[in-house]
């Protein structure tokens, strides 16, 4: 499945644009800050229904305008056409071949796309949240109970953590009450923790190989999955923890402590991957991604590549290069600040692309 | 939006407040009451004047009534059945499917620390005291609470506190939604999802 057709209206910095793709490469170029991410923004806001970067909708509108629209044609085996409307202090409205969505999320996964950005190292260097946050953006996208256990999950855990939060002092706790949450939670967490545990075998075999190719270096990583559920006596444990968890104010075992470590050589990477390396590890990890989306829905996701040359040497952008122009990959988006760079990339690899110029508001074909 | 009097815009204010309704409908409402006789306008301050102070809870079973003791204790019903209700409406539901003729427990809500509200905030203790107080004449307690979230946490909680006390939990049928939709549950799905309740089961 490709976007054939962008429409934007009052989006971001756009006014009016409409634009028309490559089913393969597109090369978005302009100066940095002329709105080539956001145009990228658009496609992920027409697969995700929401905007990769600013999760307010309204603050998606072109300033002092009151309303926006995006429209998408998606090309595949049957035709798409995806749009959303966005209102100031309105709901927005999804609609997919002009049938209105009832909820959000009956349209994640319908269009599986991967996006690689220069925040991406953050998956590394921050807390396991981010790890958690990526995993869950992965299998959101493929199953569909899962999204809807992991939504039960969150919401009876802010329950629970508001319970222990205004317990009154020196109250005994209410047993029963905290069983109904902690049986509820310990059966989520039974459910997502399979669920995590079967992603990793499939997925771990496509990072290892990514990372040993993209990587020059000789060093061996891995991912391994943490997760407090697995260990004996689970649900016995996480309501013996009743009187920590009163004392912290928040629920301390569970799903959502979980993480996803990764490793060089037997070292945390955050502690002692090199910028470099850590780079190449993120892009590992989004390629993976991508070939997990594919053999998972059996549609080749899009990707959107934004700014990440920079970030690259020149051995490592050629085999990015190489790889992107391959039948495995499909319709891929990529931004650079460079003109010069991409279209000597584009003719030494005689690769069948569009290329645009995004300049004031406008997108024009080059 | 500019109104023609302050008169105008206090009572669109005031009617706006109420749940489904938005300003231009209460501007509608508010012009549409001036059309009519001025005693149309005073009989329904009046009547909602009067709904809201004398309207009164059944201090045993918590139904809207007249007065604090209404007809749950003398009228001919089933004493062996207690059915539970998140509120009055699903009293309603219950009593139109012609299917059920025990009695009535409303909860007033369900338990959900998010908004503020507890076990202590809805009517759970005094269902427990009514089941024991009973000594055995009520012997089946039928959950008849939204499948939402909070309304498991409910269910589970009040079976928590029936433990002990010998009586049967049953519950209705999963997906019938009841409270808060119902001019959407027809009486025959509802009447059939009484009659095929099952037993409670804390899985
Ligand atoms: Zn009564």
């Amino acid at each position: 499945m490709y976007l054939e057709k962008l429409t934007l209206t009052n989006f971001k910095n756009y006014e009016q644009v409409a634009v028309s793709f490559n089913p393969k490469i597109n090369c978005i170029l302009g100066l940095n800050g002329a709105g080539k991410t956001n145009l990228l923004d658009a496609i992920y806001y027409l697969t995700f229904t929401k905007s990769a970067i600013n999760s307010i909708d309204s603050q998606n509108i072109r300033h002092s305008e009151n309303m926006s629209a995006l429209v998408g044609s998606f090309i595949g085996e049957e035709e798409l056409m995806v749009s959303c409307g966005l209102r100031t202090k309105q709901k927005k409205i999804f609609k997919v071949n002009k049938v209105e969505l009832d909820k959000m999320s009956d349209h994640i996964g319908a269009m599986p796309l991967v996006m690689i950005s220069p925040d991406d190292t953050g998956i590394i260097k921050e807390g396991s949240d981010a790890r958690r946050k990526f995993v869950d953006g992965t299998l959101c996208q493929i199953n569909k109970a899962y999204l809807n256990n992991l939504m039960q999950y969150n919401h009876q855990l802010k329950q629970r953590n508001n319970l222990l939060k205004n317990w009154p002092h020196g109250k005994p706790p209410d047993k029963d009450l905290f069983a109904a949450y902690d049986d509820q939670l310990c059966k989520l967490s039974k459910m997502i923790y399979q669920v995590r545990l079967n992603f990793m075998e499939s997925y771990k075999p496509f990072f290892l190989a990514h990372y040993e190719d993209i990587s020059s270096h000789k060093e061996s990583v891995d991912l391994i999955y943490q997760s407090g559920v697995s260990i004996e006596n689970y649900e016995k444990l996480f309501k013996e923890n009743l009187q920590k968890d009163m004392l912290l104010q928040r629920t301390t075992m569970g799903v959502h402590r979980d993480d996803f470590i990764l490793r060089m050589d037997d070292f945390l990477m955050k502690k002692i991957g090199s910028q470099g390396q850590q780079k190449s590890m993120v892009i590992a990890m989004k390629l993976s991604q991508f070939d997990y989306l594919k053999s998972k829905t059996g549609k080749t996701p899009l990707l959107l590549m934004d700014d990440i040359f920079d970030k690259l040497d020149d051995l490592r952008i050629e085999k990015l290069i190489k790889l992107i122009n391959g039948e495995e990959f499909g319709q891929v988006f990529i931004t650079d600040a460079r003109p010069d760079r991409s279209q000597m990339l584009l003719e030494k690899y005689s690769m069948t692309a569009n290329s645009y110029l995004v300049d004031k508001g406008q997108v024009t074909a080059i | 939006m500019e109104y023609p009097s302050s008169l105008i815009e206090e009572a669109v204010n005031q009617i706006s407040r109420l749940p489904g309704i938005g300003k231009k409908t209460a501007l509608r409402l508010a012009l549409h009451l001036l059309k009519q006789d001025e005693l149309e306008t005073t009989s329904l301050t009046a009547a909602l004047a009067k709904l809201r102070k004398d309207t009164r809870y059944c201090s045993t079973c918590h139904v809207i009534s007249h007065t604090t003791d209404c007809t749950c204790k003398t009228i001919k019903t089933d004493l062996s059945t207690i059915c539970v209700v998140e509120d009055t409406p699903d009293v309603m539901a219950i009593q139109n499917t012609g299917q059920y003729h025990g009695m009535f427990h409303v909860l007033g809500g369900v338990i959900s620390p998010i908004d503020g509200i507890g076990p202590d905030d809805v009517h759970i203790d005094t269902l427990v005291k009514r089941i024991s107080a009973s000594n055995g004449e009520i012997k089946e307690v039928i959950l008849a609470i939204s499948p939402t979230m909070e309304g498991d946490t409910t269910a589970f909680y009040i079976t928590k506190k029936l433990k002990g006390l010998s009586v049967k939990i049953s519950t209705i049928a999963r997906g019938i939604p009841i409270g808060g939709e119902l001019e959407y549950t027809d009486e025959v799905t509802l009447g059939r999802s009484i009659i095929s309740r099952r037993d409670y089961h804390q899985d």
